[in-house]
């Protein structure tokens, strides 16, 4: 059994079809790069694996489960827009974390708080957008969970947070965990990534190794991109 | 030591290139003990999955060696540090003879004018 198995899913929103009959299984031990242009069905589909939305064909699991209680013990979102209560502080959103996820290693979060030098004691509406974007991945990154799905996680920082960002993302990776990554900056997370699925208008079109692609193509996956999502 | 990869070449046999290099000039020394694949991912900024990869390949070659539960080292063997000098130089001796040739020089050419700059560097 794969650690999530997406089983033909179709959502529509009115006549808009957001995703198509998109069929993926993802193994545990991975680092997915879920990559397409704006409006591809990314977030939706991650909504789906987060059971924030329901297909209207097909279903989706997680550990074999249907998304649910059972799953979000297990599963880490970074949401692609901040959800989290923003009149509290750092450490306040610390303190719900602890209570609301068993797998939440507060030493860990704690440490990378203070590595990208955010005031534990600043409330989170008055931290700069870059600021909110790495309080929120530290604490997604900061749990020892099985799945983490990360929308859109680098869109808003500067590229040395970046380089910080991708870096725990590969300490912080283990064989039991798969880790899936959204966005369209495809030159900065390339290298971390094992295998790479490319989403145009809800439908995978591509899902191969990193390696092989510039192994048979000879060229990068950020050009590859660029070919296939050519406007 | 910066990494530093192109695009269109698979990261895994750039690794081994960088990993080759560092053994061939020493930067790692014979013996000594290579960090874990995950340090030197995470150094190199690389999936650990093909850190891993690149460092059985290095294995498979004889470069490195494991000992089962202390880790991965250069290895001390003379004659394959030797025979991947040789390789290197083979290498560079090609892509350099190659360059030469498409501006129209011959075999002949070129040892002349490797002769006569040797002398010019003295």
């Amino acid at each position: 059994m794969a650690r999530i198995e997406i089983n033909h899913v179709t959502k529509q929103f009115g006549s808009l079809t957001a995703l198509d009959s998109v069929a993926l299984k993802l193994e545990k031990g991975q680092i997915v790069g879920l990559l397409g242009p704006n409006g591809s069905g990314k977030t939706t589909l991650i909504k789906i694996l987060n059971g924030l939305l329901q297909p209207t064909a097909g279903n989706v699991t997680i550990n074999g489960m249907e998304p649910g209680v059972g799953t979000k013990r297990v599963v880490a979102y970074l949401p692609d827009r901040n959800a989290l209560p923003d009149y509290m502080t750092a450490s306040q959103l610390m303190d719900i974390y602890q209570d609301f996820f068993e797998d939440f290693d507060r030493q860990k979060a704690e440490a990378m708080v203070d590595d990208l030098g955010i005031d534990r004691r600043q409330a989170m509406k008055k931290m700069s957008k870059g600021t909110k974007e790495k309080l929120q991945l530290c604490l997604v990154m900061a749990r020892q969970a099985e799945v983490y799905l990360l929308d859109e996680p680098i869109g808003g920082v500067d590229p040395a947070t970046r380089d910080y960002i991708l870096k725990t993302i590969i300490s912080n990776y283990n064989e039991d965990a798969v880790v899936i990554i959204s966005t369209h900056l495809i030159s900065d997370v390339e290298s971390v990534l094992d295998d790479v699925v490319f989403l145009k208008e809800g439908k995978v079109v591509l899902h191969q190794a990193a390696d092989e692609i510039r192994e048979e193509k000879g060229e990068s996956v950020d050009k590859l991109f660029r070919e296939v999502f050519k406007c | 030591m910066e990494w530093d990869f192109k695009g269109g070449v698979p990261i895994y046999s750039q690794i081994i290139d960088e990993m080759t290099m560092r053994i061939a000039s020493v930067a790692y020394e014979p013996g000594e003990k290579l960090p874990s694949v995950r340090d030197l991912a995470m150094d190199a900024g690389v999936n650990p999955n093909t850190m891993q990869k690149a460092l059985a390949e290095l294995e498979r070659k004889g470069l490195v060696f494991s000992e089962r539960t202390s880790g991965r080292f250069v290895t001390k063997e003379e004659k394959v540090l030797k025979a991947l000098h040789e390789e290197l130089a083979r290498k560079y001796f090609e892509e350099f003879a190659d360059k030469l040739r498409k501006i129209g020089m011959s075999g002949e050419d070129i040892a002349g004018a490797v002769k006569k700059w040797l002398e010019d560097i003295r």
